[in-house]
């Protein structure tokens, strides 16, 4: 049975499918360090838009995407200067 | 205050957490290690075969011996190519364009290939500082010149990759800035501006990938050289 106390298909269960009661034994059972949430945020993304059958350009186009923001919001503080003004 | 034009090369930082270290890390992340599957997903099988087709090509001409470096020089070929193409995107930082990270590789694999031929093969690698068929009484001269081109070495390669890529980046605002301010004074120029500027941008794309490939290329040369 999935539900099974210390088997590994309850800890792998979507946050979704946990019971209220069984929730501090389901967050023990998971690697919540920096580097544990890094590597499972990526096995996520990996699984399930590149490690696919038919994996097209989008899996990739949709991370580039994002790393464009991340660079936009990391030299706004910087880029704002550089704004459209009459007076400088 | 509006930004001078080097600005764009510089690293913000935001939460003591410099862009250039999300930089460094893309290649890391756009490249999966293959897996013990069979077959792997198209993505890692795209990459797989390019990857093993441009380094059996580079490796074409070098002994046996020199094949070890062969996982050091297409790893450095895969980071390279990912730096330049990316810094190509809106907004991103390109570490490649920064003097310190191309004298980083130059210098200290430069300096490796060079002391491996010194302590392995003496006297084939000092016998390159003087090209086979020169007339005899040139000697002297060539000797030195050849010391020279030698100690030159990591400086150009260093060098050659950081002013191309600044240089692209730099053309490329220049020209957008000109497009952008001449939109609404001369149209018609402004559209010839906008040409240059969509040429410009595939320029840099091509100058993007040949400049890492001609680093390896010569990286390369110099191993068959010395190894």
């Amino acid at each position: 049975m999935a539900d099974k106390a210390g088997s590994l298909a309850f800890v792998e269960k979507n946050l979704g499918n946990v019971m209220l009661k069984e929730l501090p034994r389901w967050l023990a059972g998971r690697n919540l360090t920096p580097t544990g949430l890094v590597r499972g945020g990526y096995d996520w993304y990996y699984n399930k838009y590149i490690n696919v059958k038919k994996g097209g350009i989008g899996g990739i186009s949709m991370f580039l995407f994002g790393y464009v923001v991340i660079s936009y919001v990391w030299s706004f503080d910087h880029i704002k200067h550089d704004r459209w003004r009459k007076y400088h | 205050m509006t930004l001078s034009l080097f600005d764009q090369f510089l690293s913000p930082v935001v939460c003591w957490i410099p862009l250039v270290a999300i930089a460094i890390m893309l290649p890391w992340v756009l490249f999966p290690s293959p897996t013990t599957r069979w077959v792997n997903n198209r993505n890692l099988t795209s990459q797989n075969w390019f990857l093993g087709q441009s380094t059996s090509q580079i490796f074409l001409p070098i002994n046996p011996g020199g094949h070890k470096w062969a996982i050091l020089l297409s790893s450095l070929l895969i980071f390279l190519t990912t730096m330049n193409t990316a810094g190509l995107l809106p907004y991103t930082f390109t570490p490649t364009s920064q003097l310190s990270i191309n004298m980083g590789f130059a210098g200290a694999l430069w300096m490796g290939i060079v002391i491996l031929g010194m302590r392995t093969q003496p006297t084939h690698s000092l016998g390159h500082l003087l090209p086979e068929g020169a007339p005899a009484m040139l000697t002297p001269v060539l000797v030195i010149i050849e010391t020279i081109s030698l100690f030159i070495r990591p400086i150009a390669l260093g060098v050659r990759l950081t002013a191309n890529l600044t240089a692209g980046h730099l053309l490329i605002q220049l020209t957008s800035t000109a497009t952008l301010a001449l939109l609404t004074i001369m149209p018609v120029t402004a559209i010839l501006t906008g040409v240059l500027l969509f040429l410009l941008a595939l320029l840099e794309a091509a100058v993007a990938l040949i400049q890492a490939y001609v680093f390896i290329l010569l990286l390369s040369l110099y191993l068959q050289e010395n190894v």
